[in-house]
């Protein structure tokens, strides 16, 4: 990935001209990139905790940056992430989060969006793929679902006409078709992807869909190498059930990709075991698990870390570090193919913190 | 037997689930409820019997759609079933409507219609408006329904399936309201309505009530729609609580395809607005064994639309006789069981099952090599054995 690497590079130059301010930081090896490490709530700070264990291990070159993302109410009274926090993000580029729980009634809006309007996440990545030793009926899956983040059916435009009658609007514009377009694309030539799949309703919804649609074919001329194809939502969904090796790279607006990528997850085993990156404007990137925070199982060692950890590896692969990446995705998959160490949501009956050792060890025995 | 009353009709045996006037019943009609009558349902035949002879429209449609309605022609002639045909062809290529309103003409006039999916060109502009929504819109084909069961003799990933999708079939996102304010913003209304809302609902719990189901779950994503899901969720809670025997409770639609593809044998029967409809009606069909296999029917007050499930044209299978005539076949048994003619459809649909377990029969969607024909000639061949009089094939 040129860009990544031209980042990489970037950071290990500014990197290098901060280093002589920080007296600890001479103990590091030039090239150390940090990252900011959201912990989130409920098993947020063990799962991070097993993933700054594991990179430990591996001897990544990252520094992790936690902070807090309690919603505080900013001057004019909207609700916004503290500042250190986007003051780090904003420096770091890169952070890695852990589930967030998002209290009902609490008067601010998730946190979530909360980040995602902060940042401007406007793709959120998935890649599926089928876990060796975690056995699901679906075997082979490999796709990946690029869902624009910002707009379509969320935009949280809604209106009641008169009593009884409400309208929520879709909102679909040029520049963010064309730009999840050119995302999804620029990922598939990174990623050697051979195609990318745009999915819409445009029968139905002729001008919104037709628009996305036309954008998707627009930037699709540009990429020659890519095969692009259309496929209606249904045909899609019925498709993938019955067959998901034939799909690769699937692109589309915002509330196709929520229902199709938790689909895809759900074909490889669920929301524990999938990893997910949000790419934003200005090389900003938040990668995190989207499970819940699974407050029955907090602080009782039980968490699974595989979300989170497949999430870090993909960090890795996003910054160009694809040795560390590789070799933490490999003793994951071989602690799970072994089945000796699983933990509870896997079909074992094993701590978190042993599950975590394996695969440390592992590591260490790769080296 | 009947009791026919102005508006309104008294049955004392019921057997088949006919769309339900939401009109209060007059007073005469109450006082003559004796002991065990089921008078809630208003079971009128369809209008158009003649002779002891139904008219149904049959619209041929795009791709697979008219070689599936010659063998359901071919089918019903076989079977000596009272029913004819009134063929009526909606060329998807005309711009004009004048096609599709003869159609709906034709659908107002008999009352029940057997259609296959016709095709919608979606690079056309926003003037030309699919002619399969404006059919379910104009006739007010409030609820699509659609039964996925696990077929014996066709192997899928999971067993055991048994889920009933009940879609509002009229309203959501599908009510082709657009608008572009500002060159390259385009926005699109989705619509929910507290009536239709409340109707739908209804609907669901009287089928789940009649059908003997005990659990109804409404799909929904109220957590970020808060408004529009919001109103639906509340209708379906509200009707909920008039029908005590039946446990009600929801699931946001994207937990609920993760839960279809890793254990689908939780749902029982789902209702849910247009749009997820699609989607979870596309998921369950998708797990039962595909397009091939799914019947779907659109009830609304006084007409019946039945097609495929999944809708589908097959454009790339057309004119190949390697379409699976499975699912128009099953819906052409729901057009029986509408039309009360039972005993048909239960000799009609016992044939379809024992052909469908024939895994030498099974067609190229189901994995086999077998031929349309062939699987038709053999339903044929399977009523013949078992069934009372038919013309020789």
């Amino acid at each position: 990935m040129a860009g990544c690497a031209w980042r990489s590079m970037l950071s290990q130059v500014v990197g290098g001209a901060k280093r002589p301010a920080l007296s600890s930081a001479a103990f590091f090896s030039r090239g150390m990139q940090t990252v900011t490490l959201i912990p989130g709530d409920g098993i947020g700070p063990e799962i991070s905790s097993a993933v700054m264990k594991i990179f430990e291990a591996a001897k990544a070159p990252i520094r992790w940056e936690e902070r807090n993302v309690t919603a505080i109410k900013g001057p004019g009274g909207r609700w916004m992430i503290p500042p250190d926090a986007k003051e780090s993000m904003d420096r770091n580029k890169i952070g890695l989060k852990g589930p967030l729980k998002t209290p009902i009634a609490a008067g601010h809006p998730s946190m979530n969006l909360l980040l995602r309007k902060t940042f401007d996440l406007y793709a959120n990545v998935r890649p599926c793929i089928s876990i060796e030793g975690y056995k699901t009926p679906y075997t082979n899956v490999d796709l990946v679902t690029i869902r624009e983040n910002t707009e379509g059916e969320y935009s949280g435009i809604e209106h009641v006409i008169v009593e009884g009658v409400v309208q929520s609007i879709k909102l679909i514009t040029e520049d963010a078709s064309r730009r999840i377009a050119e995302y999804a694309f620029e990922y598939a030539r990174n990623n050697q992807r051979s195609s990318v799949t745009a999915v819409h309703k445009a029968n139905i919804m002729r001008m919104s869909d037709g628009l996305f649609l036309r954008k998707c074919r627009e930037v699709a001329e540009g990429y020659k190498d890519i095969k692009f194809t259309e496929m209606y939502l249904d045909t899609v969904c019925l498709n993938m059930v019955q067959d998901p090796t034939q799909f690769d790279v699937l692109v589309m607006p915002n509330l196709y990709g929520d229902i199709l990528s938790d689909l895809c997850a759900g074909l490889i085993g669920g929301l524990g075991v999938t990893p997910s990156g949000n790419i934003g404007a200005n090389g900003v990137a938040i990668f995190e698990s989207v499970h819940g925070t699974a407050p029955d199982i907090a602080g009782l060692d039980m968490a699974n870390p595989t979300a989170l950890l497949l999430s870090a590896v993909m960090m890795l692969r996003h910054m160009g570090l694809h040795d560390y990446g590789n070799k933490i995705q490999t003793a994951c998959f071989d602690t799970i193919r072994d089945k000796k160490v699983l933990t509870k949501d896997l079909g074992g009956n094993s701590k978190c913190s042993e599950f975590t050792a394996d695969i440390c060890r592992r590591i260490q025995d790769l080296d | 037997v009947c009791l026919n009353i102005p508006g309104f009709t008294l049955c004392l045996k019921r057997s088949v689930l006919a769309p339900v006037s939401l009109r209060p019943p007059p007073e005469k009609a109450q006082s003559a409820l004796i002991g065990q009558c089921f008078w809630v349902f208003r079971i009128c035949p369809p209008p158009a019997l003649y002779g002891g002879r139904h008219t149904v429209t049959l619209i041929p449609g795009d791709g697979i759609g008219p070689e599936l309605a010659n063998h359901v022609c071919e089918l019903f002639r076989f079977c000596c079933v009272p029913v004819d045909f009134e063929v009526v062809n909606v060329d998807s290529s005309m711009d004009s409507e004048e096609d599709i309103n003869n159609a709906i003409m034709a659908i107002r006039r008999n009352g029940v219609a057997l259609k296959g999916n016709i095709e919608t060109n979606h690079n056309l502009p926003p003037s030309y408006k699919s002619r399969n929504n404006l059919l379910r819109t104009t006739l007010d084909l409030y609820a699509n329904v659609m039964h996925c069961q696990s077929l014996p003799g066709v192997r899928t990933r999971h067993r055991n399936i048994d889920v009933m999708i009940i879609r509002e079939n009229t309203e959501g996102e599908y009510s082709s309201l657009e608008h572009e304010s500002v060159p390259g913003v385009v926005e699109c209304l989705k619509i929910i309505t507290k009536t239709k809302s409340l109707r739908i609902a209804d609907y669901a719990f009287r089928t789940a009530r009649a059908k003997g189901r005990g659990r109804v779950t409404a799909v929904h994503k109220a957590n970020i729609m808060k408004l529009g899901d919001g109103l639906f969720l509340e209708c379906c809670k509200e009707v909920a609580s008039g029908y005590p025997d039946i446990t009600f409770d929801s699931m946001i639609v994207d937990n609920t395809t993760m839960q279809l593809v890793s254990r689908p044998q939780q749902f029982d029967v789902m209702v849910m607005p247009n749009l997820y409809g699609n989607v979870v009606s596309n998921v369950c069909a998708g797990l039962v064994g595909g397009p091939g296999l799914v019947p779907g029917a659109n009830y609304g007050e006084d007409y019946a639309v039945f097609e495929t499930g999944t809708r589908n044209t097959g454009k790339s299978i057309a004119n190949q006789n390697t379409a699976n005539p499975t699912a128009m076949l099953l819906a052409s048994c729901l057009l029986l069981d509408h039309l009360r003619l039972h005993a048909y459809a239960r000799m009609i649909r016992r044939a379809i099952l024992s052909t469908v377990t024939e895994t030498r029969l099974h067609t190229a969607d189901l994995g086999g090599q077998g031929s349309t024909s062939e699987v038709v000639r053999s339903v044929m061949k399977a009523v013949q054995s078992t069934g009372p009089l038919t013309l020789s094939i």
